[in-house]
């Protein structure tokens, strides 16, 4: 039995949804930064099933390029977040409010 | 199956950059804190000379790299661009990261690496490349805008602009994945061929590129971060974002939409007219009751990034030249002014409340001048650069029969007149504030100069200039 790609299109519309879902609800800049993670996931996801259908090399490609960038923003992304729970002790985005416009 | 062809003559730009980014990082590492200075030296050489190849070298409209990268007419004039605008921003940066005790080397290196990314968007003829271009223009400056890594603010600009950032990128990615599915491939020759009759699923991805762009542009109604991302960040950081994210974010816009999605133009014209009109009036409103000048600065960029967007929608040869003369007038005028706020300082922090320059035109002549001469051209009045890169994009949208955008475009110009003359107005009447000193330099001094006479020769003989951007018409043909 072969499981359809539009099987797999749904789950990733569904997991990129639930990633903008938790950026806009959640209030943790760590919490919010992994909900991020999980829509470029859902992003890696598309790729290989249409790069499976398509049987494009290319597909498969991006994904690699995707976890690339993904891991270079996480060490950027993981040492703004420290150098503010270091001054603050919280990583709280409600609490990080000296800018209001 | 045979490799691609790897010409590497043709990234020697963009390899003079990275090589430079590089050397200027690792001697930061081996030279002494207080020694660095030969960095800023070695950072302004490898600008020049990446500057003068990309004038140099040819141009071909055949894509090298299996279809990645091309360096075409439209490569040169927005490399060049943001070249000029990485020159500038060094010249202006360097005094206050001495002054702050900021890391030199890594500075100078983060400016350089962002600098490719904008270089690689504007050369890229695939989606992949394009990401890859803008994600090496994105992530040094979330680390830029955090670069005074104790100044709370500075650490929350970053942070904010890291997620909003990354959320964008999420958006962009997502748009990819669906036009690789829709048309098989990520090259922009196939997005060409597949605007003839889209799919649902290639709809679904421009909607989603457009998203993770307009991000990136901070266009209306993902703009929301910008003005707190621009008053919290160190401000020749501010400075330099404000230009070359605007480079990157619009060589983007006419890859993809003037270039690649030419067939589809009916209908995103429609939807980026109503954005550009939405960003005009929001950016330019939302401008009139700013009491910072980084935060009026910050509105500012994004009403021109709506001024900018009149000339993607005219979709025309003109429009892409517009874009391109708009983004050199731009470059100079946003960071003179920038360069002006940097020659001052409030007891050792940023002068960035308008009432800093109260005064100052009589206290430092030649600093008021250039400062209006900036206020004057960012309102778009003649004789000045910002005068013709209006005229020239709504004469564009006029001639695509976009006359509605260009309407808009006139009136908010007019509203923006008022708001950039009331900090001219300013620097002409009260008492300056004792508290309010010069920290200037001959670095910033020659920026300034630069800057004040590539809005003056810009706005008076622009002829050499139009001609050099007129060859970004080519690349629509």
């Amino acid at each position: 039995m072969t499981v359809p790609i539009s099987a797999y299109l749904a789950l990733s519309a569904l997991l990129f949804v639930l990633g903008i879902t938790g950026v806009l609800l959640r209030r943790n800049a760590l919490v919010v930064f992994m909900s991020i993670e999980l829509m470029l996931n859902a992003v890696n996801l598309t790729f290989v099933a249409f790069a499976r259908q398509l049987l494009a090399i290319e597909g498969q490609l991006a994904v690699f390029f995707v976890v690339l960038v993904a891991a270079v923003e996480v060490v950027v992304g993981l040492a703004i977040i420290i150098a503010i729970f270091r001054a603050r002790d919280t990583v709280d985005i409600d609490d990080v409010d000296l800018l209001r416009g | 199956m045979t490799p691609p062809a790897i010409d590497l003559r043709s990234i020697i730009p963009e390899l003079v950059i990275a090589a430079t980014a590089m050397a200027t990082m690792v001697g930061g590492l081996f030279l002494p804190a207080g020694r660095q200075h030969p960095l800023r030296w070695l950072a302004a050489l490898g600008t020049v000379v990446a500057l003068g190849t990309t004038l140099a070298a040819g141009s071909s409209s055949s894509p090298a790299f299996a279809g990645m990268y091309v360096r075409d007419t439209l490569t040169r004039v927005l490399q060049a661009t943001a070249l000029v605008a990485v020159l500038l921003a060094q010249w202006l940066s360097g005094d206050y990261v001495e002054r702050m005790r900021l890391d030199i080397g890594e500075y100078h290196a983060l400016v350089l690496v962002a600098a490719l990314g904008a270089m690689l968007m504007a050369a890229s003829s695939d989606l992949i490349m394009l990401f890859l271009g803008l994600e090496t223009l994105s992530i040094p400056l979330y680390v830029l805008a955090a670069f005074a890594r104790t100044d709370p603010r500075s650490q929350e600009a970053g942070l904010k602009y890291f997620l909003l950032g990354a959320f964008g990128t999420a958006f962009f990615l997502y748009g990819i994945a669906l036009l690789f599915g829709a048309t098989g491939s990520t090259g922009f020759q196939a997005l060409a061929e597949q605007a003839h009759a889209p799919k649902t699923f290639f709809r679904a991805g421009v909607a989603l590129l457009t998203i993770g762009l307009a991000f990136k542009a901070a266009v209306v109604p993902f703009h929301f971060w910008a003005p707190d991302v621009y008053e919290g960040a160190p401000l020749p950081t501010t400075a330099y974002m404000s230009v070359i994210a605007k480079v990157g974010a619009f060589a983007a816009f006419v890859r993809v939409y003037m270039v690649a999605l030419a067939a589809l133009a009916a209908q995103w014209s429609t939807a980026l007219a109503a954005i550009s009109v939405l960003t005009m009036i929001v950016g330019n409103v939302a401008a009139l009751r700013q009491t910072s000048i980084k935060r009026l600065l910050a509105y500012s960029s994004i009403a021109h990034a709506g001024f900018i967007l009149t000339g993607v929608v005219a979709g025309s040869p003109a429009g892409a030249s517009a874009v391109a003369f708009y983004l050199l007038a731009y470059t100079f005028m946003t960071l003179g002014a920038f360069g002006v706020v940097l020659m001052l300082h409030r007891r050792g922090e940023e002068a960035d409340r308008i009432a800093d320059l109260t005064g100052l035109a009589w206290r430092a002549p030649a600093l008021g001048g250039a400062m209006t001469l900036f206020m004057v051209s960012l309102a778009g009045l003649p004789p000045t650069a910002g005068f013709l890169a209006k005229f020239y994009v709504f004469t564009a949208a006029l001639d695509a029969g976009q006359t509605g955008v260009a309407v808009f475009g006139v009136l908010t110009s007019v509203v923006s007149a008022y708001y950039y003359l009331r900090v001219a107005y300013t620097m002409f009447t009260g008492q300056p504030s004792e508290d309010v000193g010069f920290a200037g330099g001959r670095w910033v001094t020659a920026a300034l100069v630069a800057a004040s006479a590539g809005v003056l020769v810009l706005g008076i003989f622009p002829s050499r200039v139009t001609a050099f951007v007129q060859q970004v018409g080519q690349v629509l043909r």
